[in-house]
């Protein structure tokens, strides 16, 4: 009997193993099967064009301009403000509401981030559909993030690295910048690559204050479409899977670099600060 | 000669000093102001959504319980009920853990535990590049693949429907429920395997009986997290859900969950339309807060 148990959970354990490796394989794999005839140098550097058969150029320098200034904003005060709460706040009733805020803002969906940038950055503060009210949204979404894993490298530093800064003589901002800052840098790095991530990632958010136009943006005050959100509305309004599908190569194709360069420049730091 | 250069350096000293003293000060209460931003946030999201959802219901005049419990969604012939919606909502929630969370819970027991370390080290790093693909390509996925699947099989008249919500977003908390359990499972002290092996009980037993209770915090976020991802989840549920404004009854209706709700009439509504969108957003944002809260409730419990 109890052979038979194990054997049935071993099973259960190899078939779940199983399912979702295949699943997550025929994801990946449809997507580059239906996506790959459409991929050429045309396609992700060529103007769009609404007719069809024109390229996703626009969608890209809006990906990027996105992620541009969300970090500008989001990465010194995410820093700073993990500076606050690891190595100058008292640990008291003020630094819980901060870190309770915080944690807070990490599980709201972001569609209700959409909401509130919609109504505030869009209507209240009167910038319209456009990049910067996305971006300005985007960097609610990340902002908890560079925080958290700031403070978790902060917390690598050793002690001594600050009192040994300090008894030379440094002041607190001196030990921050030359000591502390530099031996936190590799966490820090690889938060804002989990940013980027993020960023690229997220479209209901992104479709409720960047609004849809499918063009080249003239500025960062004009509405435009990112990636993800240029895949979204092929599919729904087109159902053109093919061209959404390339899409997703060049998404998947990005988030791949990205993962790899945050694995690449933490591994170079670590190594760089234990010499 | 002595006395006034002297006196002159420590002046100097002493004007240094206070340069850097007023840097120290200047830059704290900046790094405070930052930290303070997230805060702020905080409650300007909070703020914004509650004024303009509750707008309808504290100067309107309309009633929240027929809101929250009416079944009519006509916004043109100002009707505004989302029942449908919460129920579309708790069901494909539901349904996901259902499916989600046992699979990746045993994927994640077998990377850890059963899988040999050269396998684990291929699958592991893979799944959780899996957990970065952006969610739309769930949807499309969703849309090419299990809707005409699901139509084929069952002879559906549209495949979009309730079950294929729930298939999707299975199969999107996947890698995060797989990740964090991994890692939770992982963290077990040998000793407990040791301990529980040496005792004579089998392998899977010691799994079932000793590692994965000691997991079981970890475990819990795991599965809060793929929670967190599936409730919140907007636009690769538009792509699958079909959107009818129906109480659904079986696996197979259309439904329109709360998020897609708030996604495909935001761009057009205006005045009292636009505060019910922000109503369902403050709907969702309770739905959210009191699955936490439950959820926090059962791991303390397990835990006791």
């Amino acid at each position: 009997m109890r052979d038979f148990k194990d054997n049935l959970l071993r099973g259960l354990l190899w078939l779940s193993a199983f399912l979702s490796v295949a699943v997550l394989l025929m994801i990946v794999g449809f997507i580059f099967y239906k996506g790959m005839g459409l991929i050429s140098f045309e396609f992700i550097f060529g103007d769009y064009s609404p007719e069809g058969g024109g390229g996703i150029w626009p969608m890209i320098v809006t990906t990027v301009y996105t992620i541009v200034i969300s970090l500008i904003i989001a990465t010194p005060i995410g820093i700073l403000a993990a500076v606050y709460l690891h190595e100058y706040a008292k640990q008291g009733r003020l630094v819980r509401i901060i870190r309770f805020a915080t944690e807070s803002l990490t599980g709201i969906p972001s569609i209700i981030y959409g909401l509130f940038g919609a109504v505030f950055f869009v209507t209240t503060l009167k910038l319209g559909m456009s990049i910067i009210a996305a971006s300005l949204t985007l960097t609610i979404i990340v902002l908890p993030v560079i925080i958290r894993t700031t403070e978790e490298s902060l917390k690598t530093v050793p002690a001594s690295y600050r009192e040994g800064s300090l008894a030379l003589g440094n002041t607190k901002l001196q030990t921050l910048y030359k000591v502390i800052l530099p031996s936190a840098m590799p966490g820090i790095l690889s938060g804002i690559i989990l940013s980027i991530g993020r960023i690229v990632g997220e479209s209901a958010a992104i479709f409720l204050t960047a609004g849809t136009v499918a063009a080249m943006p003239e500025s960062i005050f004009s509405s435009a479409r990112t990636l993800t959100v240029h895949s979204y509305l092929v599919t729904q309004e087109a159902g053109d899977i093919e061209l959404a599908a390339a899409v997703g190569i060049v998404l998947i194709v990005i988030i791949l670099a990205i993962n790899f360069s945050a694995t690449y420049i933490s591994k170079k730091l670590n190594k760089a600060t234990n010499k | 000669m002595s006395i006034p250069t002297e006196n002159k350096q420590t002046e100097n000293i002493g004007k240094a000093n206070k340069r850097k003293y007023f840097l120290e000060s200047v830059s704290s209460k900046l790094f405070m102001i930052c930290a303070l931003l997230s805060v702020i946030t905080l409650v300007l999201i909070i703020g914004f959504v509650f004024y303009k959802g509750s707008h309808p219901f504290v100067v309107g005049g309309y009633s929240f319980i027929d809101f929250l419990f009416g079944t009519d969604w006509v916004p043109s012939e100002d009707k505004f009920g989302i029942f449908p919606m919460i129920i579309a909502s708790i069901y494909a929630t539901i349904g996901a853990l259902i499916i989600g969370v046992p699979i990746g819970l045993f994927t994640a027991i077998f990377l850890a535990e059963i899988a040999s370390t050269r396998v684990a080290k291929i699958i592991s790093p893979a799944i959780q590049l899996l957990a970065g693909i952006p969610s739309v390509l769930y949807g499309v996925f969703g849309l090419a693949i299990i809707v005409p699947f699901l139509q084929n099989t069952f002879g559906l008249a549209k495949g979009q429907s309730l079950i294929a919500v729930i298939l999707v977003l299975a199969i999107m908390m996947l890698p995060t429920i797989v990740t964090v359990a991994e890692t939770a499972i992982r963290a077990v002290p040998q000793s407990y395997r040791e301990g529980s092996l040496a005792l004579g009980v089998s392998h899977i037993g010691t799994i079932f009986r000793v590692i994965v209770p000691a997991a079981k915090s970890g475990i819990m976020t795991a599965v809060v997290l793929g929670l967190g991802r599936a409730i919140g989840e907007t636009m690769a549920v538009i792509l699958v859900a079909g959107n009818s404004l129906i109480v659904p009854t079986s696996l197979t209706d259309s439904i329109r969950p709360l998020t897609t709700n708030i996604a495909l009439e935001m761009g057009y509504a205006a005045g009292t339309h636009q505060e019910m969108l922000f109503a369902t957003g403050i709907v969702l944002f309770s739905f959210i807060l009191i699955l936490n809260f439950v959820l926090a409730k059962i791991s303390a419990k397990g835990g006791n």
